[in-house]
């Protein structure tokens, strides 16, 4: 499989900051890719230097084959971009800026841009200045999803979108996916890059520190469970692999390594467990220990 | 909440925003004042000399259509404000018109007002906190640059006039400003309005001043403009014409609250329509989008060009006789060039809109600041729109539109004129005097981009470069500054056509020079960063 991305230890200072600090990154041909990661950590400076708009210090970065800085031209007839601030010319309207965009990148395909207006519910004969920064955020997704490219450049997509428009535009990633497509989107929303992405890399202080699919991440962190039960809490407490334990009450929760989950369940079975509920770690977990200090970072 | 709820800390903001720009232009206008006041009455040592220049000015149409008569001719005061005077007026509208525009329409379009808006501020907040910044900066401008005609030794009322006037302007901008800001969403637009009313008004005068026999006199009574004349400081120092611009500052300023406590937030009078589903053919490139941002404000130009070029060209048959003296020559040169005779009339007019064409053709240009500024640039610039093409875009129509619009008034003037001149291929000679200055337009341009080429916030050396050199031109003579220093001023270079041989050498170079800093402008622009 080819790589749509590929960054090699990437470095971009700004000044005295170090917004790049050594990045690697690979995104594949026909992945929903998440770039996650806190505010500051290097999300939008890495689009910029994918976009050709910010010249790197050292490292490597390649898009669709091509170098970003140079083939300017080229590469960007084949991508779309979203800014994570979407700011229109006030007096053109969201349909003229929606044909204009798609113009200067090499075309827009009318059927799906019709297609998209009625999805998102946009109406194309405002001025752009009576938009809210939600319609704003429809009329710059609307120009990019209709537009004819391999790839999309998202920085935090959905911030202005309310939920019903979310799911619209889920649907509309994953359509633009399922046709061969590539999209790169940056995010520090947890549930936007669990909907969406096939594959997430987390950025902290402008390197990675983790990337895999959802299902390689839940692999690495523990099971969360809450039960019921009638005794015994404090063998389950000293059970190896056993993290952060809590009761209250008649009711324990607890973290458990993925490997010592079949000796929790024995233990909560001989204690009489009158409930149990487990979940997954949300990738809010996964964030947490990339983030809190003490952790190391793991590579996948 | 008191509908002034917030305004103390609404006017913190706004000067701690203005902390650079308020002060320097203050420092300019006063310095400017004082400075040329002392500068005249060096040059003008008896009474012989100074009616003689004041009859060169009130006898020369240009003259009087620019700045007005001077109501006594043995008066130092009159002849040394009789330029700085209209200018300094001018200046102080403008700038509190635009101040005004700067800290409520504009925060309120890009939506940092609403982010305070959410806070405790009442809805005559912000006009309250932008009015007391521009009436402040005008009392202060009056103020001082009243205490400094009196230092040069002029007498103590012309200079209270004197000083009033310039307030008194300042707070009548301020408060065009204020209604203004309240009829359109755009904060480009309300600004081009409120200097719209001030230009229009200061035309007004000037058909008012420089029509023959002072036929059309009293048009001068419609305008605030002609109110500053009327007050005439230095000969008969008249306070009561003040007191009109005072009542039409607070007409205009009640108009302006009354406006904005009945609108919806970022809302206006002039309410925006609908517009095309569709964008329409042109609208495809990054040259389409440069020409649709500026389209609006092109025909505007271009209209009033159409009209300034046929006044202009009118007002040629009623240029005065040649006088043939020595010292009158002399003089002429020391006002700013010969502006006798109808070649000379329509060189100095056609250079002083030269000087507008260049405001045109920087905004034009460096309307690329305010894309990348505004998070517009991005959006292009990550289609398959390249730097060099972008950049080039609006510099197309800056240059494009400048040299229509030279066309434009080259044409309306020839027209205009060709009935009161022997010539009889006098629109070919006014058009050709009016594309002469196009190698010193570009070179301001030129400045313009190369700074923009090199940081984004350099753009701005364009705006310091044409004001430099308009100064230079108007002044610099009379100020005595060396010759090597005012030919910085590519305007200087310019062949004064019609009339005289055309020299082709700064042609040559300063069109070069233009190229060199279009050059360095690309280059540098190709390898910077975007913000």
């Amino acid at each position: 499989m080819t790589a749509a991305i590929e960054i090699e230890n990437l470095v971009k200072t700004f000044g005295r900051t170090r917004a790049l600090d050594g990045l690697d990154l690979t995104v594949d041909v026909g992945e929903v890719h998440g770039l996650l990661g806190p505010n500051g950590a290097g999300k939008s400076t890495t689009i910029r230097v994918l976009l050709g708009l910010l010249r790197t210090d050292s490292g490597s970065a390649r898009l669709l084959g091509g170098d970003p800085w140079r083939d300017v031209e080229e590469l960007h007839r084949r991508l779309a971009y979203v800014p994570g601030e979407v700011m229109l010319w006030p007096n053109l309207t969201g349909g003229e800026v929606i044909d204009l965009m798609g113009r200067v990148r090499g075309g827009l395909d009318s059927k799906r841009r019709a297609d998209l207006l009625e999805r998102f519910e946009l109406d194309p004969t405002k001025k752009s200045r009576a938009y809210s920064k939600g319609n704003r955020q429809k009329v710059a997704l609307v120009a990019a999803l209709a537009s004819d490219v391999e790839l999309l450049l998202l920085d935090e997509p959905t911030a202005g979108l309310d939920p019903l428009m979310d799911a619209v535009f889920r649907d509309s990633v994953h359509e633009f996916r399922d046709r061969g497509r590539t999209i790169f989107l940056s995010s520090h929303i947890l549930a936007e890059v669990e909907a969406l992405a096939d594959r997430v890399s987390i950025i902290r202080d402008g390197k990675r520190v983790d990337s895999g699919s959802l299902a390689q991440m839940r692999h690495l962190a523990r099971v969360a469970i809450t039960a019921d039960i009638a005794r015994g809490a404090d063998a389950i407490k000293k059970l190896k692999g056993v993290h952060e334990f809590r009761t209250q009450g008649e009711r324990v929760e607890f973290q458990v390594d993925p490997g010592d989950l079949s000796g929790a369940l024995a233990a909560l079975a001989k204690a009489g467990a009158t409930s149990l509920t487990s979940h997954p770690p949300t990738l809010e977990e996964i964030f947490l220990r990339h983030y809190s200090d003490e952790s190391a970072p793991v590579a996948s | 909440m008191s509908s002034l709820a917030g305004t103390r800390a609404l006017l913190r903001l706004a000067l701690r925003r203005d902390r650079v720009v308020l002060p320097v232009f203050l420092v300019i206008v006063v310095g400017m004042v004082a400075s040329s006041a002392s500068a005249t009455i060096a040059l003008y040592p008896d009474a012989a000399s100074r009616i003689e220049a004041s009859t060169v000015i009130n006898t020369a149409t240009s003259t009087l259509a620019m700045f007005g008569p001077i109501h006594d001719p043995t008066s130092i005061g009159a002849l040394s404000v009789f330029k700085i005077g209209m200018m300094s007026v001018l200046a102080l509208a403008v700038f509190a018109a635009r101040m005004v525009v700067r800290h409520t329409r504009a925060e309120e379009e890009t939506g940092r007002l609403e982010l305070l808006g959410a806070a405790v501020v009442g809805r005559r907040a912000p006009l309250t906190a932008a009015l007391i910044v521009a009436v402040g900066a005008s009392l202060t401008a009056g103020l001082f640059s009243g205490l400094g005609l009196f230092g040069t030794g002029l007498a103590g009322g012309g200079s209270a006039i004197m000083g009033a006037a310039i307030a008194g302007m300042g707070v009548v901008g301020a408060a065009f400003g204020a209604v203004a800001a309240q009829l359109t969403t755009s904060a480009r637009g309300a600004a081009g309005m409120a200097t719209g009313a001030i230009a229009v008004f200061y035309g007004i005068r000037a058909v008012a001043d420089s029509a023959s026999d002072g036929a059309l006199s009293w048009l001068s009574w419609l305008s605030p403009v002609g109110w500053y004349q009327q007050a005439r400081p230095y000969a008969g120092d008249r306070a009561w014409p003040l007191a009109l611009l005072a009542a039409l500052a607070i007409v205009l300023v009640a108009v302006g609250y009354a406006l904005a406590t009945r609108r919806d937030f970022a809302g206006s009078l002039l309410a925006d329509r609908a517009g095309g589903a569709t964008a329409p053919r042109y609208l495809g490139s990054p040259l389409g989008l440069a020409w649709r941002l500026q389209r609006n404000a092109f025909w505007i130009w271009a209209g009033t060009f159409a009209l300034v070029g046929a006044m202009v060209g009118g007002l040629t048959g009623s240029v005065g006789s040649f006088i043939d003296s020595a010292s009158m020559r002399d003089i002429i040169d020391k006002l700013g060039g010969a502006a006798f005779l109808e070649d000379a009339f329509l060189s100095v007019e056609i250079s002083f809109m030269a000087i507008a064409v260049t405001i045109f053709g920087l905004q034009a240009v460096l309307r690329s600041r305010a894309e990348e500024v505004g998070l517009r640039a991005e959006p292009m610039l990550a289609s398959a729109t390249t730097r060099l093409r972008w950049l080039g875009s609006f510099l197309v129509v800056s240059l494009a539109g400048s040299v229509a619009l030279l066309l434009i008034v080259g044409t309306t003037a020839g027209l205009a004129s060709a009935g009161a001149v022997d010539y009889s291929n006098q629109v070919a000679r006014v058009v050709g005097a009016a594309l002469v200055q196009i190698p010193a337009i570009f070179v301001v341009i030129g400045i313009g981009v190369a700074g923009f080429g090199i940081a984004g916030r350099l753009g701005f050396a364009g705006w310091a470069a044409l004001t430099v050199f308009v100064l230079l031109g108007e002044f610099g003579k009379l100020l005595n500054i060396p010759q090597g220093i005012l030919n910085l001023a590519p305007y200087s270079h310019t062949p004064r056509l019609p009339g005289v041989e055309l020299s082709w050498s700064p042609i040559i170079w300063m069109s070069a020079i233009a190229i060199a800093l279009f050059v360095i402008g690309f280059a540098a622009f190709r390898r910077r960063d975007i913000s």
